[in-house]
């Protein structure tokens, strides 16, 4: 006979399976008996977090810096619901995630029994699918269909909740070597006839522009998104979640768009004539008003895996619905067996257009301020590190100024949460990034609003040993509010400066790391290079920056793309 | 425009309220909806009517499309389709109201299912708009109480919703 296993042994087991290399969690009752297999292993590795939020970021940290799914390990009760920032933030931006979770006996569901709480109810609007296991004999093919989900189709985070008495229960471990689900068959491949239209299309613009997006990170379709971009000679702008999609060191790259975009890319997004949406969904921090960006005319061409993206927000000329790596890999052969090619001339006048469009310089700033300007910490970060850094940050100012200054030339490198704007998602998405990327140099760029939000996981770095450095853009404000009072509510700045703030140097060296305070602008280099020589070290930096600087350019709310505040 | 969409999905718990958390999570309207397992006892079948713009039904039908528990899912009002919603009607009926309800009942093909001697229970079934029309027809003070399933529905024809 062959020997049973227990429901919390096959839950490791199972991971185990999946190759899962760490799992990041938070004990508590109900999953005692799934702590309890952890430990009597060592394959998969638990790393202890000090908040369930900070679980859930860090292996969507894991998830966005490998092409792996992460995993994160919570308790019943209040360890799900301090989960549930941690899983909406990875389902906004499609990261794939499993999230165990662990419940009371299948008995006590119902009852208001201790630490339960409708788990599957509070998580279903933020998961991609969720379920709750009643019975031991369809845990493992639960938990291979939960892999299955989360990395497949548009990715995204799947929770499974495992009552106490499941885990406990014995059964027979045979671990599905495939799923097939009659309800859910992501589509892989486009409609040639359409991938065939797209190809005329461009081939017939005069004033094209390609915009991808966070997709194109997601099915690695970096190398092909670059191919065709370069064979075409079209220019490219990424979306926030799109970053490093395109080497932002290349010509073709106009830079950003959207609310802070550039304004060669937000102007070119505005007036091209075909316009190729590559793995990104229009929404309204990239295109700002849709009646404003209907006012001119053009063709568009969306591939996206997700048919629900396709003419959400905006009418598209030529939908592929696939996986966007299969389809721009199609569109590049087509369009090199083509006869037909593109109009150069007419591309040379809309690259002059674009150039003298980025004469306007939209990124300049007082590179001879008495105090310490955010762009320059940032562009000194990237001197430093020489651009090969992995980059998380947290929600704010500082966040812009990242994205903005930091130039991205490889994808998964650049960590922050787009969709849902969770502040203190940087420092523990940061250690996510640092375990799947051991050799990697890893930095967090926040705010001293955003950092307090997570602060605990300072603790956390200081048990395994993470040498993140912290790039704390302190000015003092919640920078991105008080702009926003500043340039619609009358310069009343309400609530938005951060009193009381603690001493960050004292701080980290209390967590046991090193801390370092930054206030003039000449002993930015120096620092950032010595606190990356300090190899083994968690360094806090805390840079003492202009208060009052703004980002620029910004689409105000409502507005159209071409009509930017600029510097 | 008024759509009847109909959806098979997998009958396990929880589909439902996926379903429901959708219309209510994006803001869409839902008129109607009923459901019921299949022959087939995995299956659910469900009957949706909603009201919304081509845009609006067109996500609609998406995102229902994207709940990892729906099989199969068609527009029956983009074709040719049948439609039907049961009806049970309390009616308040003395003296020569008696004769008078009756009456529009076999007008309108009902069955009295129900008798007091102050009050008739009719069976109605039919389109939603042909119970609508009943209704019209009875004083509103006569009307005791109504309990309607929802419109069911079908493809005439070759149009068969199955796996
Ligand atoms: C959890 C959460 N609460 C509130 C907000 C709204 N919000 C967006 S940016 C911001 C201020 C961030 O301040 P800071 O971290 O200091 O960054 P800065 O803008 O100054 O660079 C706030 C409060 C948010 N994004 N997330």
């Amino acid at each position: 006979m062959s020997v049973e296993l227990t429901g919390a042994e096959i839950t490791v087991r199972c991971l185990q399976e999946e190759g899962v290399n760490y799992i990041f969690g938070y004990p508590g009752g109900a999953v005692l008996f799934i702590y309890d297999e952890l430990f009597k292993q060592d394959k998969v590795k638990h790393i202890l977090v000090r908040h369930e939020q900070a679980a859930l970021h860090a292996a969507d940290g894991y998830a966005r810096s490998s092409k792996n799914v992460g995993v994160a390990l919570v308790t019943s009760g209040p360890g799900v619901t301090n989960a549930v920032t941690g899983i909406a933030t990875a389902y906004m931006d499609s990261i794939p995630l499993v999230v165990i979770s662990g419940q009371v006996p299948t008995a006590a569901i119902g009852q208001d029994a201790f630490q339960e709480v409708d788990t599957v109810g509070i998580t279903r609007p933020c998961v991609k699918h969720n379920f709750l296991v009643k019975d031991i004999t369809e845990l493992a093919s639960t938990i291979k269909k939960a892999f299955y989900i989360a990395s497949s189709g548009r990715p995204g985070p799947v929770l499974v909740d495992i009552p106490k008495d499941v885990t406990q229960q014995k059964t027979v471990f045979a671990y599905p070597s495939s799923v097939s689900m009659r309800s859910y068959n992501p589509v892989v491949d486009g409609n040639s006839r359409q991938i065939k239209k797209a190809a005329q299309l461009i081939l017939s613009a005069k004033r094209p522009m390609i915009y991808s997006g966070g997709g194109v990170i997601l099915d690695n379709a970096s190398d092909a998104l670059t191919e065709l971009v370069r064979l075409l000679n079209f220019p490219c702008t990424n979306t926030l979640m799109g970053l490093g999609g395109y080497p932002a060191t290349d010509k073709r790259f106009v830079g950003m768009l959207g609310m802070h975009g550039t304004y060669e890319a937000n102007m070119a997004m505005q007036y091209c004539d075909v316009l190729i949406a590559v793995g990104a969904r229009f929404d309204d921090r990239v295109i700002g008003n849709p009646k404003h960006f209907y006012s001119e005319e053009r063709k568009i061409i969306h591939i996206d895996i997700d048919p629900s993206s396709i003419s959400k927000r905006v009418k598209v000329d030529v939908p592929i619905v696939g996986s966007v790596s299969e389809v721009l890999k199609e569109l590049i052969k087509l369009i090199k067996a083509s006869r037909e090619e593109t109009d150069a001339h007419a591309l040379k006048e809309w690259w002059k257009q674009i150039d003298l469009w980025r004469e306007r310089d939209c990124l300049r700033y007082d590179r001879t301020s008495a105090v310490i300007k955010p762009q320059m910490v940032v562009e000194k970060l990237y001197a430093v590190t020489k651009g090969d850094a992995f980059i998380t940050s947290d929600v704010g100012q500082h966040q812009m100024w990242a994205a903005q200054f930091y130039q991205f030339d490889k994808p998964r490198r650049w960590i922050n949460s787009g969709g849902l704007g969770t502040m203190g998602f940087g420092l523990p998405s940061a250690m996510g990034v640092q375990l799947a990327n051991p050799k990697g140099v890893v930095a967090c760029i926040t705010g001293e609003a955003s950092i307090q939000m997570c602060i605990q996981e300072l603790s956390t770095c200081k048990q395994y040993q993470l040498p993140l450095k912290i790039i704390n853009l302190n000015n003092r404000y919640m920078g991105m509010v008080r702009q926003w009072q500043e340039f619609f509510h009358g310069n009343r700045y309400s609530e938005s400066y951060m009193n009381a703030l603690p001493d960050f140097v004292k701080l980290a060296e209390s967590y046991g790391h090193v801390g370092m305070k930054i206030e003039k602008p000449e002993d930015v280099e120096a620092a950032l290079k010595e606190a990356f020589k300090l190899k083994e070290r968690l360094v806090f930096m805390d840079f003492i920056t202009d208060q009052t600087e703004n980002v620029f350019p910004m689409v105000p709310g409502g507005k159209g793309l071409s009509e930017m505040i600029l510097v | 425009m008024r759509h009847i969409i109909s959806l098979l999905m997998e009958n396990e718990a929880g589909a439902l309220s996926r379903v429901a958390g959708l219309f209510s999570a994006r803001g869409y309207n839902i008129e109607s909806l009923n459901v019921a397992p299949t022959e087939d006892p995995t299956l659910s079948r469900m009957t949706l009517v909603t009201i919304g713009s081509d845009e609006v039904i067109e996500q609609i039908t998406k995102q229902l499309n994207k709940l990892i528990e729906v099989v199969k899912i068609v527009d029956l009002s983009e074709g040719d389709h049948i439609e039907r919603e049961l009806m049970l009607v309390k009616i308040r009926a003395i003296d020569s109201d008696r004769d008078e309800v009756k009456r529009l009942a076999d007008i309108f093909r009902g069955n009295i299912i129900d008798v007091t001697d102050k009050s008739y229970t009719i069976e109605l079934t039919g389109t939603s708009s042909k119970l609508d029309a009943f209704l019209a027809t009875i004083e509103r003070n006569m009307i005791l109480e109504t309990i309607r399933t929802g419109a069911s529905g079908l493809g005439r024809g070759e149009r068969i919703l199955k796996l």
